[in-house]
């Protein structure tokens, strides 16, 4: 059972304190990495990390793919790999929180390309073949907005 | 995007509940008083909407990453949702690449193109 209440709290130091649950952690730890593994993939999931800049110069976006797909790739795998291996801290800094919402953004982007969730998800019902992975997406997301929250505090 | 994820998490695990997509079609002022080509002519970056991205993200994302204000940046993310796309910077070629790539860094569907 997972409890409600706040999972991020901003400490007075700056630092962010991390209140999730033994179970929650479970949930989360290796999810990071298995994006990570997908990254190294041409699976169709993880293309949304990859969006065009040049919708339509083929040209242009083959240079940009060429000038900074690397720097993507290694921006998503640096997040990833703070989460994945902060998932069981109490305390996180801030640039570890930055991470984290950018980790469990693409854990999302990927998770709802896979599951092809749409706006409306409000029909999903029980005994849908998605619904236990779509739980984890409504997880991360609950999650993610407290993050959010704290973040944005701060700005 | 999705309005926001769930206030308090469900009992258990329940999918969120989601507002229904409102996408109209987008409206962005496009200069025609200037020849095609013209040097003068700023790139633009454009935010499309997506299923995914929350929308208390999409605005601290261009908080974070313009500097915009809270308004200012929840009225683009606004745009984002409802009329389908936001032109969210513009300037040089150079500039808006990597104002495009930024938003990469950070998930969101963005694209550029030379404005007019």
């Amino acid at each position: 059972m997972i409890l409600p209440g706040r999972r991020v709290k901003r400490l007075r130091d700056g630092s962010f304190e991390l209140r999730l649950s033994r179970q929650e952690r479970a949930v989360l730890a290796g999810l990071p990495q298995q994006v990570a593994d997908l990254l190294e993939s041409d699976d169709p999931s993880v293309r949304r990390l990859f969006p065009p800049a040049y919708a339509d110069d083929a040209g242009l976006e083959a240079e940009y793919r060429r000038l900074m797909g690397d720097d993507l790739l290694a921006s998503h795998r640096q997040a990833l790999a703070v989460m994945e291996e902060t998932v069981r801290a109490d305390r996180l800094d801030r640039d570890q929180l930055a991470a984290w919402l950018g980790a469990l953004n693409d854990l999302r982007l990927v998770l709802g390309t896979r599951l092809n969730v749409s706006e409306d998800m409000s029909g999903v019902s029980a005994d849908d073949p998605r619904a236990a992975e779509l739980a984890v997406y409504g997880y991360l997301g609950w999650l993610q907005e407290q993050v959010v929250d704290a973040l944005a505090s701060e700005l | 995007m999705p309005i926001a994820a769930p206030e308090t998490l469900p009992p258990e695990t329940l999918p969120p509940e989601t507002v229904p997509p409102d996408t109209l079609p987008a409206e962005v002022d496009q200069p025609t008083d200037e020849p095609a080509h013209s040097p003068d002519r700023p790139w633009i970056t454009i935010v499309w909407n997506d299923p995914i991205n929350l929308m208390s993200y999409v605005t601290f994302v261009f908080q974070k990453l313009f500097g915009y204000s809270r308004d200012k940046a929840t009225k683009l993310m606004l745009d984002v949702h409802y009329k389908g796309r936001a032109v969210v910077s513009s300037g040089t070629r150079e500039r808006v690449e990597l104002d495009v790539f930024r938003l990469h860094e950070h998930g969101l569907w963005a694209t550029m193109e030379h404005s007019g």
